[in-house]
């Protein structure tokens, strides 16, 4: 246990840049663009003569507002919490991808795989660490991220409405930061297995490939897609070709986008579609697809590719 | 004490090649073992094979481990340094002394941290700012406080200046070495590490062409400088390498009487390095 956290800080060591200060760099350019939106907003109201704060307007709309309206502007809160976490979990699934392609290349390529190897570690807890780095560790600091720039988002908006004499920190108490909070850490159990069919077909590449990781990784799918296509072999199992493209060359390297399961998983269509708001982002909501065939299909698939990694990581003879 | 490794009928084919031909071997504790070969002769290959980086065909046995089935437990007891500059770019001193003394139950810190402190090593170094000869120094200090029965060092000091070099031996000798340990080494600078070994081996073609102690090759090898009047008279003895040195001939013998020897004219050991250009005659041919 203690060797395998070492290694899991080990990759945190390396891959610092990826992990850490993307998602802090990001966070930042959101919220300096945010700030940058509201100074425009502001220059430009000054200069029209509008001045939407004194005459009392916004107050009264506030006052006006019965419980109904309230719960809106919670859930309206909520989502500008989730919409910082929209763009630090763009630049996520990218830093994933590129992780686990990189993850078993990089020291095969500088031959640094000599000094490793001459350690008492199994392979199979060095790529045991790279997946839980991949799938726990950068998502978790991104989440943590995602949660202090959501809530210093709320702040920027409350500050500049309250230069404007509305007083909103009492609208702030209708945000619910702990439940975003836990929607965002508790979606992170179902990211590890959406993720594992990607995961482990990135990871296979990066333990097999002598060379050019990324070409083969993309190439091998896209291939195959583009044959399937062509020659209708789809046909054969009475599917539309779309089948293949969105069930393996999606899930083999798309899946590691954070919510790219529940954007494109095979049942979407039949989601609840009733849910509406920041609610579709509940737990109850989001786990709805652990029930999904499609979910442990891949995992069962990730799990084997990894197997495969663990394998070419131990017999790989080429540094 | 048994072997440290035994080695029976070692083979390894590359698609085009064979690296091991069917060798075998065994190395006993508390020996220094150079093992010295061509380019290309199957050394590397050999320490991969035992270092369990590689499949094989053959019976290895490390340690009491199949190498093969036991890497793991196996690199608990054996260290090696596989070429020059294999350390991580990116690692600092104080990550990778932290990380091995987290992962390695026989690593000792103390004694790592009393190695660096003779060197111009900072603990906020990254090994992509230190110089070929200061990534070794890292390296050395690493596997020296880990408490291993063997040593594997291959080519160690490659492309290392000549301070480094001796610094390197010197360590590994007065530091390092026991009777309780093992140390392996390939390198190509024979004329440094002949005066510590204490057994020879030779590799060509993927076959061990001579395996002997060093006081063996001693008596075995003998090199006359024998002057022109005697040159015939020597080589009817067959010696297996004939040379000119300022008007005399210096022959070397496998295996002669060296009373005989010792009338044609003045008679010693012969260095490895010319032992190893005689036995390794035409191999590029």
């Amino acid at each position: 246990m203690k060797t395998f956290y070492w290694l899991v800080k080990r990759e945190f060591w390396e891959h610092r840049g990826g992990f850490f200060w993307a998602p802090v760099i990001t966070g930042g350019i959101f919220l300096l663009l945010n700030i940058m939106g509201i100074i425009t907003a502001e220059v430009l109201g000054a200069r029209q003569g509008i001045s939407f704060g004194a005459s009392g307007g916004l107050r009264k709309v506030i006052e006006g507002m019965d419980a109904g309206d309230m719960s809106k502007v919670g859930f309206a809160l909520d989502i500008a919490m989730y919409s910082a976490m929209g763009l630090l979990i763009v630049v996520l699934g990218f830093v994933v991808f590129f992780y686990c392609l990189g993850a078993l290349y990089d020291d095969r390529r500088d031959r640094s795989i000599l000094f490793w190897k001459s350690l008492p570690i199994s392979d199979a807890s060095t790529v045991l660490s790279k997946v839980v780095s991949a799938t726990v560790v950068a998502p978790i600091v991104a989440v943590i991220v995602g949660i202090i720039v959501g809530m210093l988002q709320l702040l920027i908006v409350a500050i500049t409405l309250s230069f404007h004499g509305v007083n909103v920190w009492q609208l702030l108490v209708l945000a619910h930061p702990f439940k975003v909070m836990f929607n965002l850490i508790g979606y992170i159990p179902l990211y590890v297995l959406w993720a594992a069919p990607a995961v482990g077909w990135l990871l296979i590449c990066s333990a097999w490939a002598r060379s050019k990781p990324f070409l083969w990784a993309v190439a091998l799918p896209v291939g195959a897609g583009l044959l399937v296509s062509w020659f209708g072999i789809m046909g054969l199992f009475n599917l539309p070709a779309t089948w293949f493209w969105k069930n393996i060359v999606q899930r083999a390297l798309f899946s590691v986008f954070p919510g790219s399961g529940s954007i494109f998983s095979a049942d979407s269509d039949n989601m609840v579609s009733h849910v509406t708001g920041s609610d579709a982002l509940d737990l109850v909501n989001t786990w709805h697809m652990a029930a999904s065939p499609n979910l442990w299909i891949g995992v069962v698939i990730g799990a084997a590719l990894l197997a495969g990694a663990t394998w070419f990581r131990r017999w790989r003879d080429d540094s | 004490m048994s072997a440290v490794i035994t080695a029976n009928g070692l083979t390894k084919r590359y698609k085009s090649a064979l690296a091991l031909d069917n060798t075998s071997f065994q190395i006993e504790p508390g020996r220094i073992v150079g093992l010295i070969g061509p380019n290309g002769a199957g050394k590397t290959t050999a320490l991969k094979a035992i270092l369990g980086l590689t499949d094989f065909s053959g019976e290895l046995n490390v340690l009491g481990f199949d190498p093969r089935k036991q890497r793991d437990k196996l690199m608990g007891e054996v260290c090696f340094i596989a070429d020059v500059a294999v350390l991580p770019r990116w690692i600092k001193v104080s990550q990778a002394i932290d990380f091995v003394a987290n992962v390695h139950p026989r690593f000792d810190r103390k004694k790592c941290e009393a190695f660096l402190a003779r060197t111009k090593l900072q603990p906020s170094q990254r090994v992509r700012q230190m110089s070929k000869g200061m990534i070794v120094q890292l390296h050395l200090a690493l596997v020296m406080a880990i408490d291993a029965r063997l040593l594997i060092l291959d080519e160690p000091t490659l492309g290392l200046d000549i301070l480094y070099r001796k610094q390197f031996y010197q360590n590994l000798l007065e530091d390092y070495f026991d009777e309780n340990k093992t140390i392996i080494v390939t390198t190509h600078q024979v004329e440094e590490v002949e005066h510590i070994l204490t057994d020879l081996m030779f590799i060509r073609d993927g076959r061990i062409v001579l395996d002997a102690d060093m006081d063996a090759v001693g008596e075995r090898f003998i090199e006359v400088m024998v002057g022109a009047d005697k040159a015939d008279a020597a080589r009817a003895l067959k010696p297996i390498d004939e040379r000119q040195v300022f008007g005399k001939s210096i022959f070397l013998f496998d295996g002669a009487n060296r009373a005989v020897l010792e009338q044609l004219g003045e008679t010693r050991r012969p260095s490895i390095s010319d032992l190893f250009v005689a036995t390794m005659k035409g191999t590029y041919a």
